[in-house]
């Protein structure tokens, strides 16, 4: 009984932790940005969401595309105001530029923080939620929103491994990710290539953002915390690796989830930072980085 | 050398001018600091309440001619922000006193700052027990702050008072389980739990005590529901959307019943899209509640002033705007150390009861005395969108009433 409840519940938050890493380590993989305003931009996703059903009366699957639509529209002016500005100007060398980019991002991150707290105070909000109700699971008593988060996250992640390993796009994308510069050279406007990288990351973290206002509700406070969390994850999977993000977001899941049921709730995050921890010394590229 | 000695006489002598306390010429006015978490729902509440008394008290002509100035700060629930409002509000905007925060963590970073300082500091919503008990323990030095709201340890015994009426009486329930944020203000709390359940016939089958950061709270309660307990008893203010909402989506079938600090916000029921529905809170007040007299008219010009509900710290800093304003009165003059005496002797009928103040020998000294005739506190439960008030009886404006997914008395 407590298995299968372990099973189930650590399934749907693994889920959603891996769909909100995918993004993160793609714009890493593809265009070598560690995007530090990741966590704003969810919570941003799942606070428009809020307020679309909330103040506009929306209903629950038009609320959920307002948020995403949110969260597309802040992720490309990450890249069209800040990260791109920075990689095009000639005023900061170009071994200095990632560092800029990373700071960028992070101020970037607390600016849409506190503009949300400051729009829409710092408590917690949750979205609507599209299914509601329970059913019964190997005798737990599940939500369906539960389920229906986990396998959403898993269209988004299937569908995302289709466009990247099956269409033209994809493909140059994965090219991109391995030489940019040969890329260029069959005549592939790069940075088409990076705004379209963009605009799928808006996309996944727009959905991951919603999904987890739904599960489990956000306050602006959770912006850093689901940066770090992310991090965390791509670290321990190897940094631009998708399949070792989606194994570590498993990991760090479920040692989450068996550290609350097992040992107590109050130390659930414990053990998955000092697992990132012995990574870190043993094997500093991650499960399957590959630098 | 000469020249430098000059020098150090001079900033000296400039140094000690600064820390003397003003002295106000009759007509100056009353300056008080207003320190608050101004993102948070409860704290939003803070300034605005405090100016709206303010307000009042200056159309009437003000305190014998004075008028009273607020400066409002913003610690963003940060008790090193705090601390560096209360140093430039007394050093460089000197106010006569401070009302400050419903967070215990920052009150506590502030009281030894009320102490050296000594300047009158008093807090709105802060719960914890060591507010009070660091008073009795150096009474002298930390005469100058006041728990303008309940301690945790009087809020317990309020809760215990009510979930007698309520639960046992009214459900015949006999278990509980205690689910507690871990915090300043839950430990006393929890430890009041403990000793006054099983008073009123109510067993403790466990104390579950969480991270304020957890966003997950399925294993919590998935945990609590193996025990089967017939009452959940809440200590939580940190959170309380996020569980609120997945005790709904998971259908926990035991009722929610204590202090979720959150449910008192009139912004509840749309934070958590409804969830919160069934929700049995305690609170100070609540809409359309006649405490005293002075509640809804305090209540009305809040709404019309700001557009919504003032927060439970809203009722008791408006009421301390007045409090001090009388205590300067009395007290004739700025001296801080008479402010004290003169707060020490406030009897004041404000927004949410009588308000006196323990005295020195009490082990809880300047805090909030309890009980009838002086404060009560309510029993709410959010009802299809509505703060309905349930407890004391002659309060009441409805009856209880549970969501369906509760089975109160079938857990057994």
């Amino acid at each position: 009984m407590l298995g299968w409840q372990i099973l189930i519940d650590g399934f749907a938050i693994s889920s959603l932790y891996a769909l909100g890493a995918t993004g993160f380590t793609l714009i890493f993989g593809v265009t070598g940005v560690l995007n530090l305003s990741h966590g704003g931009l969810m919570v941003a996703a799942a606070v428009g969401a809020w307020a679309a059903g909330s103040y506009w009366g929306f209903g629950a699957l038009a609320s959920a595309a307002v948020g995403v639509g949110a969260c597309l529209i802040l992720a490309l002016a990450t890249y069209g105001l800040i990260v791109r500005r920075l990689q095009l100007t000639t005023k900061i060398r170009e071994e200095e530029k990632e560092i800029f980019i990373l700071t960028a991002t992070l101020l970037w991150g607390i600016m849409i923080q506190e503009a949300i707290a400051y729009l829409f105070t710092n408590n917690a909000k949750t979205v609507l939620p599209i299914v509601e109700g329970v059913v019964e699971l190997a005798g737990v008593r599940t939500p369906k929103n539960e389920l229906f988060t986990a396998l959403i996250c898993w269209i988004a992640i299937a569908g995302l491994w289709l466009a990247v390993n099956r269409s033209r796009v994809g493909k140059i994308l994965l090219a991109a990710s391995m030489n940019p510069r040969g890329v260029t050279l069959l005549g592939v406007e790069l940075s088409r290539v990076y705004l379209a990288v963009w605009v799928i990351y808006g996309a996944l973290a727009g959905v991951a953002g919603v999904l987890l206002g739904m599960f489990l509700g956000v306050s602006s406070y959770s912006a850093g915390p689901l940066t770090a969390s992310a991090f965390s994850i791509v670290v321990l999977g190897g940094l631009g690796s998708v399949s070792g993000s989606l194994i570590a977001a498993y990991v760090v899941g479920y040692l989450e989830t068996l550290t609350a049921y097992l040992i107590s709730p109050a130390y659930r995050e414990i053990p998955a930072l000092l697992l990132l921890v012995i990574v870190m010394y043993v094997r500093p590229r991650g499960l399957l980085g590959r630098r | 050398m000469n020249h430098s000695l000059r020098g150090a006489g001079f900033g000296a002598a400039l140094a000690v001018s600064a820390l003397a306390t003003p002295v106000l010429a009759d007509d100056a006015p009353i300056k008080i600091g207003v320190i608050a978490e101004n993102q948070a729902v409860a704290g939003s509440s803070i300034p605005q309440a405090a100016q709206l008394a303010a307000d009042e008290i200056n159309a009437k002509g003000g305190i014998g001619g004075r008028k009273i100035q607020l400066v409002s700060y913003d610690d963003h629930s940060s008790s090193a922000e705090a601390v560096r409002a209360f140093q430039r509000a007394v050093n460089e905007d000197h106010v006569n006193a401070v009302i400050a925060s419903y967070a215990s963590e920052v009150v506590l970073a502030l009281e030894p700052w009320a102490a050296r300082l000594k300047t009158v500091m008093i807090t709105p919503g802060a719960a914890s027990d060591v507010i009070t008990e660091n008073i009795a323990k150096n009474y002298e030095a930390n005469k100058y702050t006041f728990h303008g709201y309940l301690t945790s340890g009087s809020l317990a015994r309020l809760v215990c008072a009510s979930a007698k009426d309520m639960m046992v009486d009214a459900y015949k329930m006999k278990t509980a389980v205690v689910m507690s944020e871990d915090a300043a203000w839950t430990k006393p709390l929890d430890a009041g739990y403990l000793k006054c359940l099983p008073e009123i016939g109510l067993k403790v089958l466990d104390e579950v005590r969480f991270s304020p950061n957890t966003t997950d709270f399925t294993p919590i309660f998935n945990k609590i529901e193996g025990l089967k307990p017939d009452v959940i008893i809440t200590g939580i203010s940190h959170v309380g959307v996020q569980p609120t909402v997945q005790w709904k989506s998971q259908q926990v079938p035991i009722p929610m019943f204590g202090i979720s600090s959150q449910a008192t916000n009139s912004t509840f029921w749309k934070d958590t899209n409804g969830a919160a529905d069934g929700v049995l809170f305690q609170a100070v007040s609540g809409p359309g509640v006649a405490v005293t007299p002075k509640t809804l008219p305090f209540v009305d010009a809040f709404q019309k002033k700001f557009g919504n509900a003032p927060s439970y710290a809203g009722y008791t800093a408006y009421d301390e705007v007045y409090m001090i304003a009388e205590a300067v009165k009395r007290a004739g003059s700025m001296d801080e150390a008479k402010l004290v005496t003169a707060m020490e002797a406030t009897d004041y009928v404000g927004t949410i009861g009588r308000i006196e103040f323990l005295p020195k020998s009490d082990p809880h000294v300047h805090g909030l005395r309890i009980g009838k005739g002086y404060i009560t506190g309510l029993f709410l439960q959010w009802q299809d969108g509505k703060q309905v008030n349930l407890w004391p009886a002659d309060l009441a404006n409805g009856k209880i009433k549970f969501p369906a997914f509760v089975k109160v008395g079938s857990a057994k």
